[in-house]
């Protein structure tokens, strides 16, 4: 089983990552790319024998305590069988 | 009095730290290495600058899972003394004992320069044989130094003055020109609500020496000894 992980920074917080990415994608001539936000994915290879809901649960624990910083990041797990 | 400079894999400031206080406070100092956990011969414990764990996933974010933080925890709930320098300042936001955060400067780049700070409270350990409002010449050197908080945090920290260095010019004024990284409030430095622990960007162990650009760092080491001998 695969849990997936991403982590975004939150709405309010600069990103100048993504802002210095936008403006490279600027110079190739995307100009209807309005904003781009850089995050982080993580992919977790979860033992079969949890079931789907304990194996999003480890992975929504993780994700919360390890993989993000709930100051400045928000994240989301999806779980693949 | 004694003082411990916790050694993480990827430390880099672990050295200077420690020639300060052998050198400059002229105290007794071990390297603890990050696996130990008894801090119980220590007055004081250091969490120098660098590179641990190699800023993987997030600048200090790995190091809090080190077994010595563990009891960096308990030792600063004791109200001992801890003093984290850069990477230091960024562990003790992750590991919960400073509020807010560190991320990316705001231009993106590595800075490695001198900056100003004003002091701004001295009602701390740290700071209390200097005056506020006086000037000190630092260097920094990092790539996350960019403070961040919500607006409740940084009514708090005013509110309880925990602000205890911020970025400004030569004369002690603060501006957005004078702020390096884009950090929120000029912020360079915070204490904890007990005042006991102090997390700062810039690097007051590499400004102790004239040769090497500055001294200003030392009246902070001078301020921490002075609180220590006064406890004992």
């Amino acid at each position: 089983m695969k849990a997936k992980v991403y982590v975004t920074l939150k709405p309010s917080v600069l990103d100048p990552q993504g802002k210095a990415i936008k403006h490279a994608v600027e110079l190739l001539g995307f100009n209807a790319v309005s904003d781009i936000r850089k995050g982080k994915y993580f992919e977790i290879a979860i033992d079969g024998s949890r079931s789907a809901d304990d194996a999003r649960a480890d992975a929504e624990k993780l994700a919360r305590d390890v993989l993000s910083n709930p100051i400045i990041e928000d994240f989301r797990v999806e779980i693949e069988q | 009095m004694k003082f411990g400079v916790i050694v993480f894999p990827g430390s880099n400031c672990d050295h200077d730290a420690y020639h300060v206080i052998s050198k400059h406070v002229g105290q007794p100092v071990d390297f603890i290495w990050h696996r130990d956990t008894d801090l119980s011969t220590y007055d004081a414990v250091i969490i120098p600058g660098g590179f641990s764990y190699g800023d993987y996933l997030r600048a200090g974010a790995l190091a809090r899972f080190s077994p010595v933080m563990n009891s960096v925890k308990e030792f600063a709930a004791k109200g001992n003394l801890v003093l984290g320098i850069c990477n230091g300042f960024q562990i003790l936001c992750e590991a919960g004992l400073l509020p807010g955060a560190l991320i990316r400067n705001r231009e993106l780049h590595f800075i490695c320069d001198y900056v100003n700070v004003r002091v701004q409270d001295t009602n701390t350990p740290f700071t209390h044989d200097l005056k506020t409002g006086s000037v000190l010449r630092m260097p920094i050197a990092h790539a996350e130094g960019n403070y961040v908080c919500d607006d409740a945090t940084l009514a708090e920290l005013q509110r309880e003055q925990r602000i205890i260095f911020r970025y400004c010019d030569l004369n002690g004024q603060i501006s957005d020109n004078a702020n390096p990284n884009g950090s929120r409030d000029n912020i360079a430095g915070i204490c904890s609500r007990e005042r006991n622990v102090l997390g700062l960007m810039p690097h007051p162990e590499r400004a102790c020496e004239d040769l090497l650009g500055s001294s200003d760092g030392r009246e902070l080491f001078r301020s921490l000894a002075g609180a220590l001998a006064a406890a004992a």
